[in-house]
């Protein structure tokens, strides 16, 4: 092989390049975390019940914070009614944060571990954090 | 044909991801075997083609490569484009791979009046250059799937791509760009009617497996959403050599995974490959100095000379009966 010195080196470095992420993680493998609903308001409920079924809002509770601030900033419309008929005040520190007071256990844990940076917490929540 | 065959081709891998997750319920097939198979694939295909190419025969250094060699001093030498030296060897190859020195080139045969014209023809090297950088930052942001914790160059890299905070779960910019481009890129090839000519069904078969992979990936963050802490969980499994199926992850991470998996399975097999290729482009990886060094050629055998002097020591005597001027004399 001509030069076969330069292009096993090279195949060595495109291996390491895509066989990166295994060894990084080969001393570390953290667990993925649980989200947290060990809070005072959430224990005193008789009836453990959000604002949609939880396997919805883990997949788009994204979408309903950005249609309830839609709704609120631009059509003044506050209530929510759920599946279930309960009504709603369409907002975050009033209703969300209401119940899932622990944000760093519940909002934190999750989005640290899927590295997401929601700009919620740059008007939202800023007092505790 | 050309563009129907391939195009069926990427629809049916969508239609068995979706019907092996829908119908079959093979997660385990689709998360977890699919995945390394590819992998697989990928490195050892990768290897193989580089360790093939190295073992062919290597061309003459050549000296034609669109600017001025080094010459007599007074002649001024284009060092990136011509170079003599490793240095600007390495100038010209990043120019290449960074910038796609050689597509910037790229030119255009044109009837002005009566006369032919050469222009220049940007669109192609603007196209494929826009596609590359997106699909960079794409895989690089991908990363944050594989480790934990996610460093914070990666973290940063997402924030500046989600800087215009267009919709929620924020609008990726190179999203757009890499839809865009892609879509550029087909239609060029369909609409050109000398480019339509050349193409073959493995030029389409990429672009119409990048666009489902992106398709899925696309409908998947805004439309169709899936669990995305579920989906980061089964990625840090693989990684780690401890995979898990995650339930509840829905159908759509499925067929976007084994899109992904089937182009990168497919990768090193076919034209995708100038990714390793062009680093082992003649024109491009050789310092031209040919004028102050001896190039052996490597695979000479190594013969054992024979002078002049030897040869007519050897048949003096024949050589004087016929009459031959010898040297020696």
């Amino acid at each position: 092989m001509h030069k076969g010195g330069r292009i096993i080196a090279f195949a060595a470095v495109f291996c390491l390049v895509v066989l990166s992420p295994f060894i990084v993680n080969l001393a570390n493998a953290a667990p993925a975390p649980e989200a947290s609903l060990d809070t005072p308001t959430i224990n005193a409920l008789s009836q453990k019940e959000c604002v949609a079924d939880a396997a919805y809002m883990r997949d788009n509770h994204m979408q309903m914070l950005d249609e309830w601030r839609n709704d609120v900033v631009r059509a003044g419309s506050r209530e929510y009614e759920s599946a279930s008929g309960q009504v709603y005040e369409k907002s975050l520190d009033g209703t969300c944060l209401e119940c899932h007071s622990n944000r760093e256990e519940f909002c934190d844990s999750c989005h640290d571990y899927a590295g997401v940076q929601p700009y919620c917490w740059e008007c939202h929540d800023t007092a505790e954090s | 044909m050309k563009i129907a065959v391939p195009l069926a081709l990427t629809l049916a891998l969508a239609g068995i991801a979706w019907a092996g997750i829908q119908l079959l319920g093979l997660y385990g097939l689709f998360g977890i075997v699919v995945p390394y198979v590819a992998l697989a694939s990928f490195v050892v295909g990768f290897v193989y083609r580089l360790v093939k190419w190295g073992r062919s025969a290597v061309p003459f250094r050549i000296p034609t490569t669109c600017g001025q060699q080094k010459s007599l001093p007074w002649v001024k030498q284009n060092k990136i484009e011509n170079p003599a030296s490793t240095a600007g060897v390495v100038g010209r190859m990043l120019m290449e791979v960074l910038f796609f020195r050689s597509l910037f080139r790229n030119t255009k045969t044109e009837k002005h009046g009566a006369n032919l014209g050469v222009g220049s023809a940007k669109w192609l090297w603007f196209g494929a250059l826009v596609f590359h950088w997106s699909m960079l930052v794409v895989v690089l942001r991908h990363l944050r799937f594989f480790l934990e914790p996610v460093p914070a160059p990666l973290a940063a890299l997402e924030g500046f791509d989600s800087l215009l905070q267009v919709g929620l779960p924020v609008l990726y910019i190179t999203d757009l760009t890499i839809v865009c481009a892609l879509t550029f890129l087909f239609v060029r090839r369909v609409v050109l009617p000398r480019v339509r000519s050349l193409s073959l069904p493995n030029d389409f078969f990429p672009l119409f497996l990048l666009l489902g992979v992106v398709a899925a990936g696309v409908a998947m963050r805004y439309f169709v959403r899936v669990d995305v802490e579920a989906v980061k969980e089964m990625a840090m499994g693989l990684v780690t050599l401890h995979p898990v199926v995650v339930d509840g992850v829905g159908t759509i991470f499925y067929v976007h995974l084994f899109l992904a998996c089937a182009l990168v399975a497919y990768f090193p097999w076919s034209k995708l490959m100038h990714a390793g290729g062009v680093v082992l482009s003649p024109t491009r990886n050789m310092a031209n100095n040919s004028r102050s060094v001896r190039h052996v050629n490597p695979w000479s055998r190594d013969l054992p000379v024979h002078t002049y002097a030897e040869y007519e020591e050897e048949f003096k005597d024949k050589m004087v009966k016929v009459g031959l001027p010898l040297d020696a004399e």
